[in-house]
């Protein structure tokens, strides 16, 4: 139908951790670029506590918003364990992105489970290739700008500069210009641009 | 036109103002929810909206709009139209003036629905024409066009999309304002020969409805949106003979199409957009020289039986297959790795390779939860605490307190569909009179389906407690105005319906109103209640958090603190977490409500303005 590179992205995490505003403004992004988008978000009962997940794709050659596996040139992860959940998306020689910081469910609390995020990033280490994974502390920026509701920023920015979504880093700023609320755009661009690799 | 990026729902809804929707009338439920509230967003000055009390009443209200020749939009989810069946299934021989569109979200899964039925056989049951979108884009121009049927055949019509329709995201092609068709009502003319129902009138229009079916499935044989796509095979050689096809609607047709690439033995694609009446002649040519089909579709199998019915009337020797034969699953919605696989087998392809992935570590399960600080957390606990010992059944019903059934509050027995657990409790009673009956129910609940309950209680003089969850909102759908709320989708303020004034109005004499959060009085109520005789009622009343301001998070005193674990144990509220083997509070979630400070043994946790840590 077109000659149009298809990026397919799948972001995942947790409820109430951001993911769809992230999914947003690269589907604004890419938009403004006269690029096609189309997505498909977890809404409802899920979203309480629930592993929450967004399939987004750019491009003119798809008729469904849902990704099959091993169709994602990117994830972005939100939580390690959510990353790993959805791994199976990736194709080969797909990049992730991801945090390390884990989201402990309720039920891990109740069960003194051990769960602490880090064997998950272990796995990742173990299977992709060092230049497909970037592993950030979503934390280490929470603390320093002193918000808890900057890490889809903080990521979102992470992803962007590996170019592997093909948008630049200006294209998401203009879609924030429009999509977050004058008040907040300051920490938002602090923590959009404060993970370099 | 220009571009927006815009959810199915939301292009649902400015397809209908597009089309210059006069009234529309829903009870919240996913995924249809956010049809309503984008019309109330963007409606012109020519759009009334309302949340009707339920769905039987925004059926009747859409009805009484469109006999009055408005065009009218009702909106809910698939178990919703269970509750407006009743005027529904007449409402199909009396028929409209104005277009009227009968919006019901299907929820294959289901993600979010007690059950998998299937709108389209409510179609065929109601003989009610229905229009099934297979993409965002298709839905915002189908919905323009069911109001133009609508009008033209003098009946309502199904709008019917499912889940992945109602909840994707696209940038689409939408009107400018300046291309809105404008529709004026011209007002109800009183004819007693058309607007009441008398076995006579049904009788001859019945006759008429399915004689106007026969037509309309040879209307919908040349409606656009109905298409044998690529009659020579999708992507297929010159000269190739097709033997193969696939017949698809909805989501499952787009499901289908991007997961055919240039394949030898590329099939024939029949898409279908009215699966009722179904267009048959085409069909017809869809199947002719055809071998074999398989329909890919989800719930239940009706593009696969009007196949086989037409390939027996017309003497078509073609195989389908599909659910019936056991080619598709029968259950659950049709996922993009389910249709490579039904593709693959169908069409004898090699299926991709997998990524040779080892087994990952154990990814901790994440079912949804009440909120931390959620009120229902605190209304449970105090009923659990009181009731502690006896012989009890706790009859849930429909909203987030559903969630009241998990560890460790355990305090769901029953849940069936909306208003019901208050006669189940009353039928538990009956068979079992030394068991304490409780019935749970959401204030929204409340008033869509409790009340008559109630009365049945009242005037069959059942033992039972009732249990009136008011946090002020519709939750679970993402807090919707009700009539206790004292807000309508107008944006009026009204005066509130009292749910105190309606169970003391209703001859109940035990009627308390009391604050959940405060645990020792909520456990004295439930206490008193369950002493007396008769139909008894708590009203815990509590906002939910989603809708207030928080409170200060609390804080453990680490030095106080025993480690016993019993705020965990007993509540199980997610903001609280252990760190290092400490129990902590994380102030992210906390929303300071103070259920977990009642119960600590050692009066640790506070609010001691420090970090928690």
């Amino acid at each position: 139908m077109s000659n149009t590179v298809n990026k397919n992205i799948v972001l995942c995490g947790v409820g109430g951790q951001g993911t769809v505003l992230a999914s947003k403004l690269i589907a604004a992004a890419a938009m403004e670029k006269g690029l096609r988008v189309m997505s498909a978000e977890t809404i409802g009962m899920a979203q309480r506590g629930g592993n929450v997940f967004s399939n987004l794709r750019i491009g003119d050659s798809m008729h469904a918003p849902l990704l099959q596996s091993g169709q994602a040139d990117v994830i972005l992860g939100f939580e390690p364990g959510e990353t790993v959940r959805m791994l199976h998306y990736l194709k080969p020689g797909g990049t992730v992105i991801t945090n390390c910081r884990p989201v402990k469910p309720t039920t891990a609390t109740l069960t003194g489970s051990s769960y602490d995020g880090t064997e998950m990033i272990a796995y990742l280490r173990e299977n992709l290739a060092p230049e497909k994974l970037l592993v950030v502390d979503g934390q280490a920026a929470i603390d320093e700008l002193g918000s808890p509701r900057i890490l889809n920023m903080v990521l979102l920015g992470a992803a962007i500069r590996t170019g592997e979504i093909g948008l630049t880093e200006d294209d998401i700023k203009k879609a924030m210009d429009r999509l977050i609320k004058p008040a907040f755009m300051e920490m938002n661009l602090k923590a959009f641009g404060f993970y370099r690799a | 036109m220009h571009t927006e990026f815009l959810m199915g729902n939301a292009a649902i809804a400015r397809g209908a103002i597009a089309a210059g929707v006069n009234l529309v009338a829903g009870y919240p439920g996913t995924p249809s929810t956010e049809a309503l509230e984008t019309v109330a967003k963007y409606r012109t000055q020519d759009t009334y909206v309302e949340w009707s009390v339920n769905e039987k009443s925004a059926m009747e209200v859409a009805a009484g709009a469109a006999y009055s020749g408005a065009r009218a939009l009702v909106t809910m989810k698939q178990v919703g139209l269970n509750v407006a069946s009743d005027p529904l299934m007449s409402l199909e021989y009396v028929g409209v003036k104005g277009g009227m569109v009968i919006l019901v979200a299907d929820d294959p899964g289901p993600i979010s629905s007690q059950t998998e039925q299937d709108t389209r056989h409510y179609s065929y049951f109601s003989k009610l024409p229905c229009f099934d979108p297979s993409s965002v884009q298709e839905a915002y121009e189908m919905i323009q066009e069911a109001f133009e049927f609508s009008e033209k055949y003098g009946t309502p019509v199904f709008f019917r999309p499912t889940t992945r329709i109602c909840h994707a995201y696209a940038s689409i092609e939408v009107k400018d304002e300046d291309e809105y068709l404008h529709h004026q009502a011209d007002g109800f003319k009183k004819d007693t020969s058309r607007w009441v129902i008398f076995p006579r009138l049904s009788y001859d229009n019945h006759k008429k409805i399915e004689a106007r079916n026969v037509e309309l499935s040879g209307v919908f044989s040349e409606y656009s949106r109905n298409a044998v796509i690529a009659e020579k095979g999708i992507y297929a050689k010159e000269d190739q003979p097709v033997k193969k096809g696939i017949a698809a609607g909805g989501i499952s047709l787009a499901l289908t199409l991007d997961n055919l690439s240039e394949a030898a033995d590329a099939p024939r694609i029949l898409k279908v957009a009215t699966p009722h009446p179904f267009p048959e002649q085409l069909a017809v040519r869809f199947l002719e020289g055809l071998d074999e089909v398989l329909v890919i579709e989800e719930l239940d199998p009706v593009i696969e039986k009007e196949l086989v019915y037409i390939a027996g009337k017309y003497h078509l020797n073609v195989t389908v297959k599909g659910k019936l034969t056991g080619d598709t699953e029968t259950a659950g919605e049709n996922s993009p790795n389910l249709v490579a696989g039904y593709l693959d087998s169908f069409l004898g392809r090699t299926p991709a390779g997998k990524a040779d992935l080892p087994a990952p570590p154990p990814i901790p399960v994440r079912p949804p939860v009440l909120c931390a600080g959620c009120p229902h957390r605190a209304s449970f606990y105090a009923v659990k605490t009181a009731m502690k010992g006896k012989k009890t059944i706790f009859c849930g019903d429909i909203g987030c307190y559903t969630l009241g059934n998990a560890m460790p509050l355990d305090m769901v027995d029953t849940c069936l569909c909306m208003g019901a657990g208050i006669n189940i409790a009353q039928g538990v009673f009956r068979t079992e009179p030394d068991t304490s009956a409780f019935a749970f129910v959401g204030d929204s609940t409340f008033f869509a389906s409790a009340i008559t309950g109630i009365v049945n209680a009242v005037y069959n003089q059942a033992e039972m407690t009732v249990i009136i969850l008011d946090n002020s909102t519709t939750a679970m759908t993402g807090h919707q105005p009700h009539p206790g709320t004292g807000r309508t989708m107008m944006g009026e303020v009204v005066s509130k319906v009292s749910i105190e004034a309606i169970l003391k109005g209703i001859g109940l004499e035990f009627v308390e109103t009391v604050n959940p959060l405060e645990l020792d009085k909520a456990v004295d109520a439930v206490k008193r209640a369950s002493e007396q005789k008769g139909v008894k009622a708590i009203i815990f009343k509590s906002p939910c958090i989603a809708i207030v301001k928080p409170d200060k998070a609390l804080t453990i005193d680490q030095d106080k603190c025993i480690g016993c674990k019993r705020c965990i144990k007993e509540i199980g509220c997610p903001g609280i977490v252990i760190n290092d083997g400490k129990v902590c509070i994380d102030p992210g979630l906390c929303t300071g409500c103070g259920l977990c400070a009642q119960l600590c043994p050692v009066k640790a946790i506070g609010a001691m303005g420090g970090d928690g840590k």
